[in-house]
């Protein structure tokens, strides 16, 4: 598991690198949250192209994420969502807090 | 109904076994040729019983966890085991955002995870023995 960051304007994209469960999560988190506190973003797009599997343990790391932001006025966004992912999204009710894009392009305007 | 085939799995109660013990049951219920989609179900559903068992049944300290899968016609059937403190009140466990854990940033959705993915969910725990999830998906005809 790796996690790679890219700021594009005040946003920043967390790109999370391998399976998200409770063994990883705690070490994803660490990295978010030390690059949130370095970079201060408006607005996090978690890209997960690279995640093969996500249970209920990254549905706390991006909620917590997400509560982080929105305390300082900014959204949380997702892309390359998985069919798998998606399902754990939906049936957690993340739909009605974080949007998903199709593009890393839409996400970046939609939360503008 | 005739159970088909069985497999049982022993591992230590350690945080890097639960992509294991997920990887382990997808293959050997590959044998009927899920869908991807009932394959996914079923890996995140023994993934949520399986971290469970580490986080709140053992606490975090070392103990075993077992898991037995049977396979019967196109159901599955699978038995994730701790020896662990149990659930007091299993009710309320099962309710969706409950965490007995909210420091751990934890979801509390496992259960809701589990019963969403899986056709039936039996929960039996005692305290100071431990919990046994038991959980079954029947997949589509071929």
């Amino acid at each position: 598991m790796n996690v790679t960051f890219e700021s594009i304007g005040n946003k920043l994209v967390i790109r999370i690198n391998g399976d998200i469960d409770h063994h990883t999560c705690e070490a994803i988190r660490q990295r978010i949250d030390n690059e949130i506190s370095k970079k201060n973003p408006k607005g996090i797009i978690f890209d997960m192209e690279n995640v093969g599997f996500m249970d209920s343990s990254g549905i706390g790391v991006i909620i917590g994420r997400f509560k982080q932001i929105s305390e300082k006025g900014g959204a949380t966004s997702m892309i390359n969502v998985k069919p798998q992912i998606r399902r754990v999204y939906e049936i957690c009710g993340l739909q009605k807090i974080i949007g998903v894009y199709d593009s890393l392009e839409r996400a970046v305007n939609g939360m503008a | 109904m005739n159970i088909d085939n069985v497999m049982k799995l022993e591992f230590l109660s350690k945080s890097q076994n639960e992509s294991f013990a997920r990887s382990v049951v997808a293959a050997f219920i590959a044998q009927l040729d899920p869908t991807i989609d009932e394959l996914a179900d079923v890996k995140t559903a023994v993934s949520e019983a399986v971290t469970n068992a580490i986080i709140h049944g053992y606490e975090n300290k070392l103990g075993t966890v077992e898991i037995v899968a049977r396979i019967m016609s196109r159901t599955v059937e699978i038995e994730i085991t701790d020896s662990g403190k149990g659930i007091e009140n299993i009710e309320v466990a099962r309710q969706p955002l409950y965490t007995s854990k909210p420091e751990l940033e934890r979801s509390g959705m496992g259960f809701t995870v589990m019963e969403s993915f899986m056709d039936e969910v039996e929960v039996s725990s005692v305290p100071y023995q431990g919990t046994t999830i038991k959980m079954r998906k029947t997949f589509k005809k071929l």
